[in-house]
């Protein structure tokens, strides 16, 4: 007999439940798994050499990601409650870090959407021949191209100016761009209907969600292996160097601890929904391994495309010389391929250097085009639109990878909107005759209206500032607080005993040693790295100027005083919350009155999760 | 080396890129074709003037390279020492340019009149940018979406309430003799798992 299955409307709705383990799987999966493992883990790969960072990178799971997905998994699915609920079980002194893990994903969701709302409006851009950021728009004589666009590329004209329109810097905030909250508002009622009925939906979305992009990517990386240059791309995947460069062992741990989406609360909520007798301990291996293994999977087609890419601006780079030299001596058209361009250069140089030199060739270097990396969207909407663009049938592929961005950040959504709304149902919050979807709609309305913000012109210096000052060090505080609650407060014995009760074994040794020493070790030392290491790169941002003298390169600006101190509200005020929480109990404790958690009034004498956590209480 | 210093105010230098336009079908420049350029160039000019009678004497080549490449001027049926200003030429060759491409299978790129501009294509400008109607498909089926899930929500909890006011009666009835689908079960019933309210109601 289920336990919670006779509870009534009296002791409130029976808590939703996981149509099949599938879902659960596939919806873990599909959080842990998102954009960043398509556009962050390739660049990392490539900037330290896929061979040096991939050791630091499987370390720093083992040691760091698989323990804090295992304690989430396990706290979640025993205490059934979403972060802020769990964490009050475990301590009322410590309760502060769900209200963290609640307000930093609430400040995740805000922008990541906005993500999704850029592949959104790439996505039905792809649906036009020729592809709109292929060539330059005319101006408006109809005498020439856009100058901007000319100075530029194409590619980079139709993300800075025509999808974000962006102004030149941070103090000018522009106007609202329509199409932008077009696109915002479809990707924020693609996410609400997904989450209209709670995890029923979700469950069924992630059918699909969580497994399109391993087709995706199988399906680019047989066409990007048979592309020109895939060879050369892929080289990088394989290259070993010593691992002396201390900074590749900070990002490979930042890279592991974000890629897993703990500290979110997603986690906590996907699997209080679960039934108590499930081996967590093997799921949250899966769901680890499953996202490293796409890491790296993702790694392969990128780089062969990366390198495809790079083969065609070199092609392209010694045509250009080669048309130069044809044209200035009158040799046969065709005579000088790319194949004996070097002999031809030098025989030509060698009888007549001064009109040689008065061409002004291009250096064409196959590495340096091959060196040139980028991540975040700068992987997605510049590099890789103008990899599609050479392409034979770009729309196919132009559509099929903005799809799989889709997808990888939808099912992320889903955990982040999740860590919102589960602990607001838990604290009860929502009155009790507002019916579950209307509460759904009215926090993704909030979240739009919000999100509004990065619709402006300036708006992509905000989500650059949300995306560097929330959506890193707030993580790492509260992870290293939530495993110090359970290893040290909660304390080990009675964790153990409640793994025990749910995957019928107790932990072994190793999960121990990580809980009590390795992981919050290197919790510790990853936080106090980064925080040094920011500290020391001075706060600017790379505006993008047509005016600038070195346009098309971007101009450095700093950030002015009154969003440096946003930054720094935006680094402190979810973590806040920890200490206030902490000092709030203090205080009621010492002057006597008891702290009455509302979670525990409704004594159903027929549930006995009111017994076991009454354990919890120190 | 001649080309560069040539000096022909009037004159205009051709390049053609066979291989280029063409690949394994590109056919031999030879005189042939030469003369053929210049039917084409007094073709043009007659076009433009309209009045005077060009003829392919009127057309001088020079300069010609493996390139291929040439310097052509114009000049006048009624004084052959007289040269057609270039600015006239000009007006000729853009007035047939796609003609003139035509005629020897290549395009703007690939017979180049050096200062002569090719026009830029017009864009091609849609009424409705097709990223609108992309737009348009995917709002519709989620608008319609959302409308259809909220419906059959409602239907779902209006269809519970009545079933609960109508058979709540018949329902503990039938748990209490233990009665499921019509059977009688063998064995008793557990009360200590039933909702306890409803009895009380009693």
């Amino acid at each position: 007999m289920p336990e919670e299955g006779m509870e009534d409307s009296k002791g409130g709705e029976e808590r939703p439940k996981w149509n099949n383990k599938a879902e659960y799987l596939l919806t873990c999966i599909g959080f842990a798994v998102g954009v960043g493992n398509v556009w962050r883990f390739p660049y990392l790969c490539q900037i330290y050499g896929g061979g040096a960072f991939l050791i630091p990178y499987l370390i720093a799971l083992v040691f760091q990601g698989l323990p804090l997905l295992y304690l989430e998994l396990a706290i979640g699915q025993r205490l059934r409650m979403g972060s802020i609920g769990v964490w009050n079980s475990i301590s009322p002194y410590l309760g502060g870090v769900g209200v963290a893990s609640m307000v930093v994903s609430f400040c995740v969701s805000l922008f990541y959407n906005t993500i999704v709302a850029w592949v959104l409006w790439y996505l039905f851009n792809s649906f036009q021949e020729p592809l709109p950021w292929s060539q330059c728009p005319l101006n408006h004589n109809n005498t020439g191209y856009v100058e901007e666009c000319v100075e530029s590329t194409p590619v980079n004209y139709f993300w800075y100016r025509k999808t974000l329109n962006i102004t030149p810097n941070m103090e000018t905030s522009g106007s609202l761009q329509w199409w932008m909250v077009v696109s915002l508002a479809t990707a924020w009622s693609i996410v609400y209907i997904c989450f209209i009925r709670g995890i029923e939906t979700i469950g069924k979305a992630v059918y699909v969600t969580a497994t399109f992009p391993y087709l995706v990517l199988t399906i680019f990386l047989v066409r990007a292996l048979t592309l020109p240059g895939a060879y050369e791309g892929l080289i990088y995947l394989f290259t070993w160097e010593i691992l002396k460069n201390p900074q590749v062992w900070l990002d490979a741990a930042t890279q592991i601890f974000f890629s897993l989406s703990v500290a979110f609360g997603g986690l906590i909520s996907f699997s209080s929904y679960n039934n108590q007798k499930n081996n967590c301990e093997k799921d949250a291996v899966l769901v680890g391994v499953i996202n490293s293994a796409t890491s790296i999977y993702a790694s392969i087609p990128i780089f062969a495309i990366l390198g495809f890419k790079a083969h065609t601006n070199y092609v392209s780079c010694l045509n250009g010389n080669i048309l130069a030299l044809t044209n200035d001596f009158d040799i046969s058209d065709m005579n000088i391929t790319v194949e004996n361009y070097e002999q031809w250069f030098d025989s030509l140089n060698g009888t007549h250097p001064s009109r040689v030199s008065d061409l002004n060739l291009k250096t064409c270097d196959l590495q340096t085009f091959l060196d040139q990396s980028a991540s975040g969207t700068g992987l997605a909407f510049i590099v890789f639109t103008e990899a599609v663009i050479s392409m034979p049938g770009s729309q196919v592929w132009a559509v099929l990878f903005f799809i799989m961005l889709f997808s990888l950040g939808l099912s992320s959504m889903f955990g982040n909107l999740e860590g919102v709304l589960t602990p607001l149902h838990d604290l009860k919050l929502v009155p009790k005759w507002m019916p579950n979807e209307l509460f759904t709609a009215i926090i993704c309305l909030l979240l739009f209206l919000m999100a509004l913000i990065f619709c402006l012109g300036s708006g992509n210096y905000w989500l650059e500032i949300f995306n560097s000052y929330v959506g890193s060090v707030p993580f790492l505080i509260i992870a290293f607080f939530e495993i110090i609650a359970v290893a040290y407060i909660y304390g080990i014995g009675r964790f153990s005993d409640d793994l025990e009760f749910m995957t019928g074994h107790r932990p072994n040794i190793f999960w121990k040693v990580c809980w009590l020493v390795i992981s919050p070790l290197m919790l510790f030392v990853v936080l106090v790295a980064y925080v040094a290491v920011q500290a020391q790169t001075p706060p600017t941002y790379a505006a993008w100027n047509p005016d600038y003298v070195n346009f098309p390169d971007t101009e450095v600006l700093p950030y002015p005083d009154w969003v440096f101190a946003i930054c720094v509200l935006l680094s402190s005020v979810p973590v806040i919350s920890i200490p206030l929480v902490a000092i709030y109990r203090l205080i009621c404790c010492m002057s006597g009155r008891h702290s009455k958690d509302s979670l525990h009034n409704d004594p159903n004498p027929y549930a006995n999760e009111d017994y076991v956590v009454e354990r919890a209480r120190p | 080396m001649v080309s560069k210093t040539l000096n022909a105010p009037n004159g205009y230098k051709v390049r053609i890129s066979l291989k280029t336009a063409l690949g394994e079908d590109a056919y031999e420049w030879n005189q042939s074709e030469m003369f053929f350029f210049q039917a084409t160039m007094a073709f043009a000019m007659r076009r433009h003037f309209q009045m005077e009678t060009y003829n392919v004497d009127n057309i001088i080549l020079c300069v010609q390279t493996s390139r291929v490449s040439f310097w052509f001027v114009v000049t006048s049926p009624d004084n052959t020492t007289m040269l057609i200003p270039k600015a006239d030429v000009e007006k000729a060759v853009r007035m047939s340019r796609h003609r003139i491409n035509n005629a020897f299978l290549l395009s703007d790129r690939t017979l180049e009149f050096l200062g002569i501009y090719p026009t830029l294509a017009a864009p091609v400008n849609p009424d409705t940018p097709p990223w609108l109607i992309v737009f348009g498909v995917v709002i519709g089926a989620v608008c319609v979406g959302i409308i259809a899930l909220l419906i059959s929500s409602l239907l779902q909890k209006r269809r519970k309430e009545k079933g609960m006011t109508e058979d709540g009666q018949d329902e503990e009835d039938m748990q209490v003799k233990g009665v499921e689908n019509g059977i009688n079960l063998d064995g008793t019933y557990n009360r200590g798992f039933t909702d306890d309210d409803r009895f009380t109601k009693l």
